[in-house]
């Protein structure tokens, strides 16, 4: 307990706040393009562990992290694509057809990992990535380590949040894609493709999404075990809601949930006497009261749910 | 930009014939799309099929071992669809089934000086409360705050999972045992083993009876008519008079009472005590079973009964043909989404036209 608010303490608390935002970051950007074009994509965590698998089975067999990571986000556009496919042009039930794709996404994962894989008492694992130190950036005292001595795919999320801010409110796509999240008829009427638009937000979306999984494999652990994403993509649904769609709140969203996983994996080591597995439940727990508070307030795409189609 | 577009028009009901053909024709459609994945590890489908049915169905004692898993999938499918009828999107079936077997295992672990119907009767109700309280929790929520249904209940299943195995591990942990489980719930307090020398236990007869109590409910109680107008058409339920929001606690609250026996059944019926792995997902199958059974009580019978086959057959091919057994998975996965898509061949005729 000596060593509980030291400086170290906090380095070491706030640095892997950050590495435990990541996935989060990215899953929710995915999840935020989806919804600002009226689709809620409830595929994303299925979508998170096959890119999880993808990512890894790629990297075990061609020791290349960024082939795995590339393979994991294009798994993830894939499944965009068959999302897109059910809701947009089928105009099927975005609930359902988004758990049918978390269902057949996560069995399709365990599957193809124990058919090249099998079941050896002892899971293989890669050389996962290193954390990438910024030159003389990362030498700052307190800051240094804590923001410039991530893994790469922490800088390319935050990049992605800018990038994603940038694009939804600052260019005609970005408000193409609002206006047939919140109004399909007039962004039809004005020369708008609904259908391509919605496309490409699912496809974009899901290769997020498959990205955000390739985090846990290639960066957060070096294996693929059973259940890696434990729950995160939903986690990604209710932090999309918190941060009102717009992706710079997404990032401090994530920062916040980030942190509290952080504080409980460090609180497990410490002397104090509570069962792991309530550190485990607070980030669910923090979800539910946070979206309490904010529920009312949230300002949902106008047309999320509601298929279009052309008369 | 797209090469063929999708005409829909909307249709008088097909009849009654054609809906039951449905899901026969989604399932055979599901497995015709999953052999690609038995191709792909370069087995053949038809033989892979004859395993996993022959597992599921073909001796003795696979049907028995069918009609265990069948237990906590009927009561599963049922639940899930009882909140889909209100279009309450109870995805925590899963957290509601370890809710009641909390709940129930705590009754049984009493040892309480009852005889053994009372005791029995004692545990079910202790699991459908268990169940409904923690479904409530959401829906009141929903219908306070606006808290969307499809996150909470989700989220919740991890928070019960996750504090199920933090007091197998902690309090409730039997002190003799090597893993974390709890101590055995009082002989009174087990369901009698329905056929002997199996582990076919009197749950499934208590499934089926829920799904005939379940279809009186909701075909012909105005409870029943009250659920199924909130889920069809919220504006006219308005217009009736009806109060929605009560509609979707109450079926929220018989919803996850219902998962609640499933986890009562895996208690009482076959473990005799709590696991923290009690549960291999039936909470998630039973939205599978729901819609393949079109959110009919005895369809969602056939629905379970279909699904209990496939993942005990897929055991027996895993064993004899290598196939890994999470093909069940992607079976329920791809049935799902067949299912739902053949429900738009149901409202619609469809005419597909090249070029726009």
């Amino acid at each position: 307990m000596n060593n509980f608010f030291t400086s170290s303490f906090l380095v070491g608390l706030f640095a892997s706040t950050i590495r435990m935002a990541t996935p989060l970051i990215l899953a929710t950007l995915g999840e935020a393009f989806s919804e600002r074009s009226g689709i809620l994509n409830l595929g994303i965590e299925g979508i998170m562990i096959f890119g999880a698998l993808a990512g890894f089975v790629t990297t075990y067999f061609t020791h290349s992290l960024w082939l795995g990571v590339f393979a994991a986000t294009f798994s993830g556009f894939l499944f965009g694509l068959l999302m897109a496919f059910l809701v947009v042009t089928l105009g099927l039930n975005q609930h359902v057809s988004g758990l049918g794709i978390t269902i057949f996404a996560s069995g399709l994962a365990y599957y193809v990992y124990r058919a090249i894989i099998g079941s050896p008492t002892i899971p293989p694992t890669i050389t996962a990535f290193d954390t990438l130190k910024i030159p003389g950036l990362w030498k700052i005292p307190f800051l240094g380590p804590i923001l410039f001595d991530q893994y790469a795919l922490t800088y390319v999320a935050v990049i992605l949040v800018i990038v994603s801010g940038y694009i939804f409110f600052k260019t005609s796509f970005g408000l193409s894609l609002r206006s047939v999240g919140e109004n399909p008829e007039a962004a039809d009427a004005v020369g708008v493709d609904v259908y391509k638009m919605r496309y490409i937000a699912l496809m974009v979306g899901g290769a997020l999404m498959g990205m955000s999984g390739a985090f846990f494999t290639l960066a957060q652990f070096n294996m693929f075990i059973f259940d890696i994403v434990a729950g995160r993509g939903w986690v990604a649904i209710a932090l999309v809601i918190f941060a009102n769609w717009i992706p710079s709140r997404v990032f401090w969203g994530a920062l916040l949930f980030g942190g509290v996983d952080a504080l409980g994996l460090r609180l497990q080591g410490t002397a104090i006497n509570i069962p792991f597995q309530y550190f485990l439940m607070m980030p669910y727990i923090l979800t539910i009261i946070v979206l309490i508070f904010i529920a009312r307030n949230a300002s949902y795409p106008s047309a999320l749910l509601k298929p279009y189609r052309r008369e | 930009m797209s090469l063929i577009s999708f005409k829909l028009e909307k249709r008088i009901p097909p009849p009654w014939w054609f809906r039951m053909l449905m899901p026969i024709m989604a399932v055979i459609i599901s497995l015709a799309i999953s052999s690609i994945f038995l191709l792909a590890l370069r087995k053949n489908p038809f033989t892979a099929f004859y395993y996993l049915f022959y597992g599921g169905l073909g001796t003795k004692f696979a049907f028995l071992e069918m009609l265990v898993k069948a237990t906590p999938l009927i009561l599963t499918g049922i639940a899930v669809s009882i909140a889909f009828l209100a279009k309450y999107w109870n995805i925590g079936a899963e957290g509601q089934l370890y809710a009641g077997a909390l709940l129930a295992t705590w009754a049984g672990i009493q040892n309480f000086n009852l005889p053994p119907v009372f005791y029995v009767l004692l545990v079910i109700i202790a699991g459908f409360v268990g169940g409904g309280v923690w479904s409530f929790i959401p829906a009141y929520l929903k219908a306070k705050f606006k808290v969307d249904d499809v996150v909470t209940t989700l989220l919740m299943n991890y928070i019960m999972i996750y504090f199920v195995s933090a007091i197998l591990t902690g309090p409730w942990r039997n002190p003799v045992s090597m893993w974390p489980e709890s101590v055995n719930i009082a002989e009174n307090a087990r369901f009698m083993q329905l056929i002997p020398r199996s582990r076919v236990h009197i749950g499934f007869l208590i499934a089926v009876a829920i799904v005939f109590v379940v279809y009186f409910i909701v075909k012909k109680t105005k409870l029943g008519f009250e659920i199924r107008t909130t889920g069809a058409n919220p504006k006219a339920a308005n217009f009736l008079g009806i109060n929605t929001l009560k509609s979707i606690i109450i079926a929220s609250v018989l919803s996850g009472g219902v998962a609640g026996l499933a986890g009562v059944s895996e208690v009482a019926g076959v473990h005799y005590h709590l696991i923290h792995n009690l549960s291999p997902g039936y909470g998630y199958s039973g939205i599978v079973i729901a819609m393949l059974g079109g959110l009919n009580p005895f369809g969602v019978l056939f629905a379970a009964l279909y699904f209990s086959v496939i993942i005990t057959g897929a055991q027996m091919m895993s064993r004899s043909v290598g196939i890994p057994p999470y093909i069940a998975d992607v079976i329920q996965g791809i049935t799902l989404i067949v299912m739902l898509a053949m429900l738009l061949l149901f409202e619609y005729k469809i005419s597909i036209r090249r070029g726009k």
